[in-house]
């Protein structure tokens, strides 16, 4: 990060990640991740010229199943959790509104 | 309860219990009513339970007693109550990762490792508490509320799996299960007096463990001895359709390694730029001459990436958990809070539903992964990841583990961190490298430290040779004598 990391940067992010802050809580992360990005800034330090990015500990390969059909959760099971359904879909308000053109 | 001459169950290991059912010397509901009745009198306290249901517990119970009295062999956990970290799902009860957002679900299937539990012959007991979707290091992070230390109720247990910890600490339970992310078994494990392990990245399958970071999380034993989680961590491994990144290996018999002693074995002490308190550090040292004495060869090793895993650690876990919780949307489970639109349903809803520390990781990760930042933070922060792997292999040649504190202090107070994240995020310094590694490792109790707090001695082993890390874990064992129990709960 450059320069200071503000409520407004935190209100960005916030967006980013679909999560809705008061401006009192994003007041309140901005001065923490002051201080946690301050300790991880400390990483730009490391020499890593050279080095391949480790995103796994295990040295994957695709692992294919049979391709034979198996029988996964029934439409009742699937439905039955959601805050608000019908007998065939999940129900929600309508989408759009905040969607740029 | 007990019957006279035979110790009470709560002294027994999970072995001598699974024994007892096994050969009908009583039942797997008997021993079912006794933890039960422990949980009831004891937990108001601690708070180390979110939900237990007796009939759950009791059902489970006589379904191995059927199988005893109908001469099949229920398995090598028969009748053992085990105490489940409620980010584990298994149907019957709910699973809320103790948060709001996830109340009263309950799931539609159990995990992989809950599966092969139950198949081995052990009865879930109820769910414990944790650090919401397990991010912290004190189980003070919980929607509901605190679990307290059972050695000292002012103190932390340590988290995330504080609430499994502190119930087979105080020995409410013979076995728990926990999940480690970056020292969510081994930490409260160590700040409760007890053994906690996890098996090489991919041993257990993470089908049925909600997800908080990937490439990170392990499922793994809680137990009042060495030979007990290692026979809790060889019945939950092996391959599963359900998770392509398990390890199809069959694992060796971990619990026969818990009694083979160190003799030989070279033992890698970390040099470390890292202070612990000096208790922890007297502790580890009247370890290391116990292990000394038992023939084991003491080397000194380094990690010179090792000082950096934290700050790994906290882009790496925060991003992979940013984008697993994104399934939180309102939409098809969980809290909804209703709004015009969707985006604001969605948005309101995880304002509401999330606590504040997985709000702050959600928007590390977010930040983490952002366009322009994330070749400077996440990038970066991978290739470090393998510096870190590459300083254990190079320590691997001249030794056979590395041990370490696990955590560089005891159970600290209450409150005492929560209002300064960085300050616990400190608290993994020790956990996180083997964590980031892939590396099994575990937290075997090294005695306590002059006022009566439990201390830790990490292991770090080689990927797939867990055996090893469970000698030592033995070895303390056998030169400390066995984990005890705080007086209150004796």
């Amino acid at each position: 990060m450059t320069g200071p990391f503000g409520r407004d940067d935190v209100q960005k992010i916030a967006g980013l990640a679909k999560l809705r802050l008061t401006d009192a809580e994003a007041e309140r992360f901005a001065g923490q991740f002051a201080a946690i990005l301050g300790h991880l800034e400390k990483l730009r330090a490391v020499d890593t010229e050279g080095v391949a990015p480790l995103d796994h500990p295990l040295p994957l390969t695709d692992v294919l199943r049979d391709d034979v059909a198996v029988r996964g959760l029934s439409r009742y099971e699937a439905l039955c959790r959601a805050p608000d359904m019908t007998s065939d879909s999940f129900r929600v308000p309508k989408v759009g509104g905040d969607i740029e053109g | 309860m007990s019957a006279p001459g035979r110790k009470p169950f709560h002294h027994m290991t999970a072995r001598e219990i699974a024994g007892g059912v096994r050969s009908g010397a009583f039942t797997a509901k008997s021993v079912a009513k006794h933890f039960l009745d422990r949980v009831k009198k004891h937990d108001p306290k601690l708070h180390a339970f979110l939900a237990v249901d007796p009939d759950v517990t009791q059902v489970h119970a006589a379904r191995v007693d059927q199988a005893v009295a109908a001469g099949r062999d229920p398995g090598p956990l028969a009748g053992v109550p085990v105490a489940l970290k409620d980010n584990l799902c298994i149907r019957g009860l709910p699973t809320t990762c103790a948060s709001k957002i996830l109340e009263g679900w309950r799931p539609p299937y159990d995990a992989d490792a809950v599966t092969k539990l139950l198949a081995a012959g052990a009865v879930p007991l109820g769910k414990t508490n944790l650090d919401e979707f397990a991010m912290g290091s004190s189980t003070e992070n919980s929607a509901f509320g605190p679990t307290r230390n059972p050695w000292d109720l002012t103190r932390v247990p340590g988290g995330s799996s504080g609430g499994s910890a502190a119930a087979v600490g105080a020995g409410l339970a013979p076995l728990g299960l926990g999940s480690d992310t970056g020292g969510s078994i081994r930490q409260p494990a160590a700040l409760c007096g007890i053994v906690g392990a996890m098996g090489t990245y991919g041993r257990v399958s993470r089908r049925g463990l909600v997800a908080f970071g990937s490439s990170l999380d392990r499922i793994g034993p809680l137990a009042r001895n060495a030979a007990d989680a290692a026979l809790l961590l060889s019945v939950m491994s092996g391959g599963d359709a359900g998770d392509a990144t398990t390890l199809r290996e069959a694992p060796p018999d971990w619990a026969a390694a818990a009694s083979a002693g160190v003799a030989g074995l070279r033992i890698g002490v970390l040099r470390s730029e890292i202070a612990s308190d000096a208790d922890v550090t007297a502790r580890q040292d009247a370890a290391l001459d116990a292990l000394r004495a038992a023939g084991a060869a003491i080397v000194e090793v380094t990690l010179p990436h090792a000082g950096h895993a934290i700050a790994v650690y906290y882009l790496v876990a925060p991003s992979e958990a940013s984008s697993n919780l994104a399934r939180f949307d309102a939409v098809r489970y969980g809290l909804r809070v209703p709004a015009d639109d969707l985006a604001s349903m969605t948005s309101g809803s995880r304002e509401q539903g999330f606590g504040p520390e997985v709000k702050r990781r959600i928007l590390l990760g977010t930040f983490a992964l952002s366009a322009g930042y994330s070749d400077a933070f996440y990038e970066k922060a991978l290739r470090v990841r393998r510096l870190i792997a590459n300083d254990f292999a190079a320590a691997f040649a001249s030794c056979d583990v590395v041990v370490c504190p696990t955590s560089p202090f005891p159970a600290f107070p209450l409150g005492s961190k929560a209002d300064d994240p960085l300050a616990m995020y400190l608290c993994d310094v020790f956990a996180t490298p083997a964590s980031l590694a892939g590396l099994p490792a575990l937290s075997a109790p090294a005695g306590a430290t002059p006022s009566g707090l439990p201390v830790g001695l990490q292991v770090v082993a080689p990927a797939l040779r867990e055996d090893q890390m469970f000698r030592v874990a033995g070895a303390l064992e056998t030169a400390f004598g066995p984990a005890p129990l705080p007086e209150a709960y004796r």
